[in-house]
């Protein structure tokens, strides 16, 4: 049960990036092809559920005072092991993501469940929460590819399927550019969660009528 | 002389042409944020300059003395990321010293420059870019004003949406980031210009 309720708050109810709003620049920022958003979400699901998994050990011994500054430097440990591993066996998925695989460590997701989850709950759950919460940020990751992508790009997939190359959907004399760039971004992720606030709001909505 | 245009360059591109937030999205988490009121937008700039300043100028001597001499490049995030937490808190203390008001204003998002990733973004661009020291503290410093100047901007248009009428859903938070995306998209016209 706990479990089940732990999966619906990451993916849907308290999904951390279109729910918390944590960890915008990423989401904004390399949303560009699928193989980005979902070789980032992958990313972050192995160093959130390792360094959630770590904090919850340490919790104990952490005092409270420098506690900030332990769990960056457990969240820059993984990070830097990532980065590497990446470099090394993927390097393709290493050039596109560039900066932002670094700059996971300031990624408000990890530090955030680190802080609010992590370091209150024992070692099992917080890896469970860790996946979870991890995922949920993928799908919303993926989400905002595949709309960028085929608005921008006319493709579906890209960098992933096909080859490489992707599927073209439409042609490359409608698509609009702007849409892969920062406008695009920012303007997706306004509607998207625009989308999300309207369908939350909805259930609730009928609960209290039929109250 | 040609250190004075390849200055100037950089510091003209970091403002306007690749604006931290507009265009390469570092440090959105502030940026939307603290931009509700032009004060506190200010204030937050403010921090922001100093802090991307002076971490630029004190991780280039330990990236360029320390880590890479000895071959230890790897460990630029971990120790980039301690340099710039410990500023921050001596930054905290000195704002609450001096400038109590400021300080107040700003609340928790003081701490939270810390996971800028803004002014983590600059020192590892610097050493990827391989700048010498001016070259640094100038990205550095002008990155922030381009900070500033990005973030108060926004928190003009943001004053005068709280009394403009939207639909319910796009309330708050999505109706912002449609607001944002309209001033990336005049940013974009900045893209054109060619510096020597």
């Amino acid at each position: 049960m706990n479990v089940k309720k732990q999966f619906f708050e990451g993916l849907i109810t308290q999904n951390p990036a279109l729910v918390q709003l944590l960890g915008m620049c990423p989401m904004l920022a390399i949303t560009t092809s699928m193989f980005n958003g979902i070789g980032m979400g992958v990313a972050v699901i192995v160093i959130l559920t390792c360094s959630n998994v770590v904090i919850s050990a340490l919790r104990k011994i952490i005092p409270g005072k420098v506690r900030i500054a332990c769990y960056i430097v457990v969240i820059a440990g993984f990070v830097t092991m990532v980065d590497l591993l990446l470099k090394a066996f993927i390097p393709a998925l290493s050039k596109s993501l560039g900066l932002f695989i670094p700059l996971i460590v300031v990624n408000c997701i990890i530090l955030g469940r680190a802080e609010g989850f992590a370091s209150k709950n024992g070692i099992g759950a917080s890896a469970l929460d860790g996946i979870f919460q991890g995922f949920g940020n993928m799908v919303a990751l993926t989400i905002m590819c595949i709309i960028r992508e085929f608005l921008g790009a006319g493709t579906f997939g890209g960098g992933l399927l096909n080859g490489g190359a992707g599927f073209q959907i439409l042609p490359e004399n409608v698509v609009a550019l702007g849409m892969i760039l920062p406008v695009g971004g920012f303007l997706t992720l306004g509607i998207v969660i625009a989308a999300v606030q309207y369908f939350m709001s909805k259930p609730k909505k009928s609960k209290e009528v039929a109250k | 002389m040609e250190n004075i245009t390849s200055l100037l360059s950089i510091a003209l591109g970091a403002v306007l042409i690749n604006n931290f937030i507009l265009s390469q999205f570092l440090g959105i988490c502030p940026f939307m944020g603290v931009s509700k009121k032009i004060e506190t937008a200010l204030g937050m700039g403010m921090a922001v300059i100093f802090v991307m300043g002076v971490a630029s100028a004190v991780n280039w001597p330990i990236n360029n003395f320390i880590l890479v001499p000895n071959g230890l490049g790897f460990m630029q995030t971990v120790t980039f990321i301690l340099v710039i937490a410990s500023l921050v808190q001596f930054v905290e203390m000195f704002l609450q010293k001096a400038m109590p008001s400021l300080y107040e204003a700003l609340g928790v998002y003081l701490p939270l420059i810390t996971t800028n990733c803004a002014v983590l973004g600059v020192t590892l661009q610097n050493a990827q870019k391989g700048y010498n020291f001016g070259e640094a503290l100038t990205y550095g410093i002008f990155g922030g004003i381009g900070f500033l100047v990005a973030i108060v901007l926004f928190a003009s248009v943001r004053e005068r949406m709280e009394f403009a009428k939207c639909p319910k859903c796009f309330e708050g938070f999505p109706i912002a980031l449609v607001a944002a995306s309209l001033i990336a998209l005049a940013f974009m016209g900045f893209s054109g210009l060619k510096v020597w």
